[in-house]
């Protein structure tokens, strides 16, 4: 946590200034490091800030350690291959073809692409020196979710045609007439708005609300210690608060991975097979 | 951008630069995990599970072998058992075929041994009644001629009858004992008989 605060205390003595009296609560500031180089392609803005780099320093980690477990792939596993092979397992078995069904293997290899990606990310959450995480950007799993969202609709216009596919997310059978009215447009709605919105701000706001949420124990915890009084006592139990946050973090990390490869994994189902 | 315009800014809106650059990373993370990893960990999976079924099959097609072995061994146990059975029964068939015929050839036997009894008994007897006959034929010729023989016989025998009958009475009287006067003197009147 001490990096943590480290790193923090820069962008806070940065932001902060002359105002060395009270307590300097950490503000959505701590996602918006200043650049550390920019430029611009076709009228595009491109930032590297410190988050860009750990963003692709764990995607550089994640490809290394899978390529390196699948590199010398036996049919007795090493531990790094046994380790590769269980996460891949896990999201082929598990969702591709018991989520998405007997169609669903081809997809296994997004899917998992998806999961490690998303977990390696999450992780860089309590990574020591990096501490945030690429996907409480809002743009990382926003792009995954719109990945996700061409994927299933193109998946599901492919299989099902694009008429039936349309009809059946606009009219799902079985429902009576009369209720139409209020289920088409919940449908549609939620078909092609809803689904991907959520499925990215799931994501982002469990990894920006974590990350929010151990800043917090741990600038109280260095700036109880230096009050002086007994506020030290409280900054040690603030500090014990961040470690313990720390491994619910990880538990969300794991979840929220999980979590959005599932849900890409239902949606595929629903078009993969057609509405019952 | 600098912070204090990161304090206003909304983190639902991110700006397009990030939105390429992840775009960008993910698409590449993908492409090197397609094609460097996930086939990697399909190949091994496809070969383990091989590896599995060929033990599997192997397993099954040696199970199937005992079975067929069993069987065999089965069906030759039962073969032999009905063969034993078989032989059991022709032994015994032919015990009995053994002892009728032996029953069979003791009756016969008994019959021949007692018709050849009868037989012989019958030959003895008819030769006992024959030799009876005979003699007693004789005897009463003898006797009758005996009785009335002497008259009638020619003059020139009479003389010589008497002496002769005289002589035999001798003889007799010698031989009595034995019961050949009887054979003695049908010999004496076999002359008689040519007659």
């Amino acid at each position: 946590m001490t990096s943590s605060a480290h790193a923090l205390a820069d962008v806070l003595a940065a932001e902060g200034g002359g105002e060395e009296g009270g307590f300097q609560a950490p503000s959505i500031a701590e996602f918006y490091p200043p650049a550390i180089f920019e430029f611009s392609v076709l009228g595009i803005d491109f930032e590297i800030t410190r988050i860009i780099l750990i963003f692709w320093l764990a995607t550089a980690a994640m490809l290394v350690f899978l390529v390196l477990a699948a590199r010398n792939a036996s049919v007795v596993p090493g531990k790094l291959q046994y380790i590769g092979e269980s996460g891949y397992s896990l999201v082929r078995d598990g969702m591709a073809r018991d989520v998405i069904g007997p169609k669903g293997l081809p997809f296994a290899p997004f899917l998992a692409s998806l999961f490690f990606f998303i977990l390696f990310n999450n992780f860089m959450s309590i990574f020591p020196f990096a501490q945030i995480s690429p996907n409480s950007k809002f743009a990382i799993p926003l792009v995954l979710a719109v990945i996700v969202w061409v994927l299933y609709n193109y998946i599901g216009i492919r299989e099902q045609g694009a008429a039936r596919y349309f009809k059946d997310a606009a009219i799902p059978p079985g429902v009576p007439i009369g209720a139409l009215i209020l289920v088409t447009p919940i449908e549609l709605l939620q078909v092609f708005v809803i689904r991907p919105f959520t499925l990215a701000v799931r994501l982002f706001a469990n990894m920006f609300a974590g990350h929010m949420l151990l800043v917090v124990f741990s600038l109280g915890g260095v700036y109880l210690l230096t009050a002086g009084g007994i506020f030290p006592l409280f900054g040690a139990a603030s500090f014990l608060m961040a470690l313990v946050m720390t491994f619910f973090e990880l538990l969300v990390i794991v979840l929220q991975a999980y979590v959005f490869t599932v849900l890409t994994a239902t949606y595929l189902n629903g078009a993969v097979e057609p509405a019952h | 951008m600098n912070i204090r315009a990161a304090e206003s800014a909304n983190p639902l809106l991110p700006p397009v630069g990030e939105i390429v650059i992840g775009t960008i990373t993910f698409a590449i993370a993908f492409f090197v995990l397609a094609k460097f990893v996930w086939p990697r960990f399909e190949q091994v999976f496809r070969a383990r599970r091989e590896a599995i079924e060929g033990g599997i099959e192997r397993a099954e097609a040696m199970q199937a072998e005992a079975q067929a072995a069993l069987e065999q061994y089965r069906a030759q146990l039962a073969e032999a058992r009905t063969e034993a059975a078989q032989i059991r029964d022709q032994a015994r068939a032919e015990g009995q075929q053994i002892l009728e015929e032996l029953r069979a050839q003791a009756q016969e036997e008994s019959a021949r041994i007692v018709a050849r009894g009868e037989e012989q008994l019958a030959t003895s007897r008819q030769q006992v009644v024959n030799e009876l006959r005979g003699q007693i034929g004789r005897l009463a010729v003898d006797l009758a001629g005996r009785v009335v023989g002497e008259s009638l016989e020619d003059q020139a025998r009479r003389s010589g009858t008497v002496d002769r009958f005289l002589d035999q009475l001798d003889g007799m009287a010698g031989t009595s004992a034995d019961g050949r006067g009887g054979a003695t003197g049908s010999s004496v009147y076999a002359p008689q008989g040519d007659r």
